[in-house]
């Protein structure tokens, strides 16, 4: 173990998932020398998502094989501000990637655009519903960004992923069956949309039958074969069932292993270091300026890497977190609501039902893939009206059959015991008759909900772990029922012999211990005003103006939609902002 | 992996068994204890983790979590116990998955497992603990319990009625039911699912991970029975 300082470089990336991926793709492309640096080990196709061994739920799902470390760090969970915060122990509510390629090597593929609403939802709800509508202790603001400067953007990043998805309006013009509530786009999906399930054909033809506007998922899984502007290739997806928490055996499911670093490999400017724990992005005497990162690499050495521009892209709350080591930026205050980092934290409030048939009527859940499926979008983003309901958000309602194993299980009619003969008899006459549908809402901040450090527990290095202060709140109560509500009426027109319903109920805490999403946000937000948001709308730091923030940490509020659709555009604007204007003339991009 | 070397024999075993009982029999209910009935093929495995009397313990719960009957095979038969002991020796065992930096603190249950043990010390200590009760309450230990007393001890022991200390008893039954799952529904190359009998009660195909022809049946049966990562040749 030894202080060891490398050669300096043009960048350093901090964390090698989809972000850190298309950064390093966009930096060395504009020539600069780049080091990606990441925590977990190296992964790819071979060996982790080999076939048969990677057909493995225990080894993979139940004992978390690609997932975070747990017994190196995790961060602790607390209700609200006045209570005592303890460990997240056990991986449950959301799974957290390590790795060359982060969760991107693991995650499930729904690919979404945000909406454009959403991206200006502070002004358009004052807008359509007066300004008392927001209540005071939900701090939304405008993220700082328009969907048509986003727009290139989004269009290029379904090209590197292969999206399968059918458009509806492109370049102003009705193209084909796709969402109707969708947003002008500039080109097609790369791909056609994958077939659908059985379970996923129900649901379509029930949500036409109630009224609804059904569509098919934009998949990051490759509906045939197909070679991305990278040069990448991807192969037809089998719809194997092992996706969401599995690497692909298949070439099949977009990520930065399959879809970017096949073509980072070969560019003599770039070098990715696995096994490399960054410990703190470094400031000059100023504070102003990032000089580099320390890292704790695999011997244990401490090493310094200099470099010009540091992105720090480790996921959602770890980039708040490495702020908050790095002591960059203001801390968020709950008591007075100032302060930007760790503002604005949001996840996903998730609702579903599940209906069940008879046993002649086979679903057969274990076919699927992470982001097949039908949805609508009729009670998403703003396109009903919120004025007489009273809450803010929404939720596209889908069957998204991913791929439902034995273990994890699948859901059984309520009152069923969970053990005994009864159980037994439940699995056998549930599991391949069930259609399981989830309303995949939005979660709107909270002035309490808030990340911060730990005074009490600490990882294996001895840093402070961090605190996560989350709760649900009125709004997502009320969202949470008005939602399944609405499905409800889609999952009746199925005709189900029995239906059981999960929606949040009021005072209901947040429960650690049953998956939900690993979609959280917020906590180095974008906007327009430095006392309001930690980075610009280039994602480049207020404070300091060489460090750009890239991720779901940036969004002010939880999307309705999944995240990385929106994640790899933003990465891909902010970059765009980075070699045509911050290498031209470095300082901030946006006066202070 | 896991030695399983033994399966076969008691494959045999338990084929001769099941070929010679009628289904019915095999219920719990008509016989005093599920795990007697496989009592004699226990010899085939001797437990690396487990003390004898914390095996039959094990053995005659998970017996009672998922009972032979008619509708399928019981969670002894698919060798349950077994895949449980062969996880207590892996990094899972000793707890290694999970973080375990302190203090531990009471939180509340929506934080999750905030105890100091690893599922070796959440066995150890859970079994000595719950036979200890089951003693002052009963009088005898929970093998020597009939089927029926049996359950309700594991009902009681499930809403956190039974008082065990330092791992409460609701506690205790969420991680033995969790391992029973696990054991009945992973694939047998862990040791436990035997024969894949688990997956061809519910209609779950194991590892053949393509479904291209297959994606939307209209409502028909998936044609194939399962197959495990073993049978591919690992
Ligand atoms: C099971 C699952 C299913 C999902 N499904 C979907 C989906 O269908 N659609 C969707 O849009 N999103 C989905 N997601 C979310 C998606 O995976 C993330 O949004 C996406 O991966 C974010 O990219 P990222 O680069 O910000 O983070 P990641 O991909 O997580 O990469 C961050 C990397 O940074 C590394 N890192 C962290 N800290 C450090 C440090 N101090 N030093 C060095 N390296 C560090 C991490 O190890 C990690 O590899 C899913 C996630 C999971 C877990
Ligand atoms: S479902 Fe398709 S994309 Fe997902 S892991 Fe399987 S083959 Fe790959």
């Amino acid at each position: 173990m030894a202080d060891l300082t490398m050669p300096h470089v043009d960048a350093v990336i901090i964390g090698f998932g989809w972000t850190g991926a298309i950064m390093a793709k966009e930096l060395t492309q504009a020539g600069l020398k780049v080091v990606a640096l990441e925590r977990g080990p190296n992964r790819d196709t071979y060996p982790q998502g080999a076939y048969p061994t990677s057909i493995d739920e225990l080894t993979y799902n139940t004992r978390s094989k690609l997932f975070q470390d747990m017994s190196k760090s995790t961060l602790t969970i607390r209700h609200k501000p006045s209570d005592q915060a303890v460990p997240y122990r056990q991986l449950a509510a959301f799974l957290p990637g390590t790795g060359v390629g982060g969760a991107g090597l693991h995650w499930s593929g729904c690919h979404w655009r945000v909406t454009p609403e959403e991206l200006k939802i502070r002004s358009h709800y004052e807008e359509r519903y007066g300004k008392a509508f927001i209540p005071d202790e939900i701090p939304l603001q405008d993220w700082g960004v328009s969907y048509e400067e986003l727009e290139p953007h989004f269009s290029f990043a379904e090209q590197v992923f292969g999206t399968s998805g059918q458009a509806y309006k492109v370049n102003g013009e009705i193209v084909g069956p796709g969402n109707p509530f969708d947003a002008d786009r500039s080109t097609p999906f790369p791909l056609p949309p994958m077939k659908n399930p059985y379970s996923a054909e129900l649901f379509k033809q029930a949500a036409t039958e109630v009224g609804y506007h059904p569509f098919s998922i934009p998949a990051a899984n490759a509906s045939g074969v197909y070679t991305n502007p990278y040069g990448c290739q991807m192969a037809p997806c089998t719809f194997c069932g092992f996706c969401s928490g599995y690497a692909c055996y298949n070439y099949s499911k977009a990520s930065p292993n399959v879809n970017i670093l096949p073509a980072l490999r070969q560019v003599p400017n770039f070098e990715l270091r696995a096994k490399c724990d960054v410990v703190l992005i470094e400031t000059d005497s100023t504070g102003t300026k990032a000089t580099g990162v320390i890292y704790v690499d695999e011997k244990g050495n401490r090493v310094t890497q200099p470099a010009d521009l540091v992105i720090l892209g480790a996921f959602a709350y770890n980039n708040a977190y490495m702020m908050l080591l790095s002591k960059i930026g203001t801390p968020y205050d709950p008591t007075t609501g100032e302060g930007t980092i760790g503002k604005n934290f949001c996840y996903q409030n998730e609702n579903s039902i599940a209906a069940f048939f008879d046993g002649d009527k086979f679903t057969n859940p274990f076919v699927g893939a992470g982001g097949n499926g039908i949805a609508c979008d009729d009670f998403n983003a703003d396109h009903f009206d919120h004025g007489p309901l009273g809450f803010i958000g929404g939720a596209p309602m889908w069957v998204n059959q991913a791929g439902t194993k034995p273990i994890g299980g699948g859901p059984l009619p309520a009152g069923t015991p969970s053990w005994g003969s009864a159980w037994k008899k439940a699995v056998k006459d549930n599991y391949t008759h069930v259609v399981s549908m989830n309303a995949h809402g939005t979660n709107m901040p909270d002035r309490e909900n808030y990340l911060d450090l730990d005074p009490d527990y600490t990882d294996y290095l001895g840093r402070p772990l961090l605190r996560l202060t989350f709760n649900w709140h009125d709004n997502d109560y009320k969202m949470a029922n008005f939602m399944v509500d609405k499905m409800g009426a889609i999952a009746k027109a199925m005709n189900p012999k029995a239906m059981k319903v999960s929606a949040k109920k009021p005072g209901e805490p947040f429960d650690t211990r049953h998956y939900q999403t690993t979609h959280m946000g917020g906590g180095v937000i974008m906007g327009t005003d430095p006392t309001k948001s930690a980075v610009n709308r280039y994602l480049q730091s207020w404070d300091v103006s060489n460090l750009f923030v890239v991720g779901s940490s940036a969004f002010p509020q939880g999307l309705g939609y999944n995240p990385t659709g929106t994640v790899a555009a933003l990465t891909y604007w902010s970059a765009k902002a980075i070699r045509e204007q911050y290498l031209k003339n470095p300082g901030p991009l946006v006066p202070v | 992996m896991p030695d399983t070397k033994w399966t076969p024999s008691r494959r045999a075993f338990l084929l001769a068994t099941v070929a010679t009982i009628p289904a019915v029999t095999l219920s719990g209910s008509l016989l005093p204890s599920g795990s007697k009935a496989f009592a004699a093929d226990q010899a085939g495995y001797t437990p690396v983790f487990f003390t004898q009397s914390e095996w039959a313990f094990v053995n005659a719960f998970v017996d009672r979590l998922i009972p032979a009957d008619a509708e399928g095979p019981g969670a002894l038969e698919l060798n349950v116990p077994v895949f449980i002991d062969l996880q207590m020796g892996l990094p899972y065992g000793y707890g290694k998955l999970w973080y375990m930096g302190g203090p531990f603190r009471t939180a509340a249950p929506s934080l999750g497992y905030q105890l100091p043990y690893a599922p070796r010390d959440i066995y150890r200590n859970g079994i000595a603990a719950a036979e200890q009760a089951i003693q002052q309450a009963y009088g005898k230990s929970f093998t020597d319990l009939d089927a029926t007393t049996r359950d309700e001890v594991i009902a009681h022991m499930q809403k956190g009625k039974l008082a065990m200390a330092p791992v409460p008893s609701d506690m205790f039954f969420g991680q033995i039911l969790q391992n029973t799952h696990e054991g009945y529904f992973s694939d047998p190359v862990h040791g436990g699912n035997l024969g894949m009998g688990a997956w061809k009660m519910i209609g779950f195909p194991g590892a053949r991970a393509d479904y291209t022809d297959w994606i939307n049946q209209n409502g028909a049966q998936y044609p194939y029975g399962p197959v495990s990562i073993k049978d591919q040749g690992i």
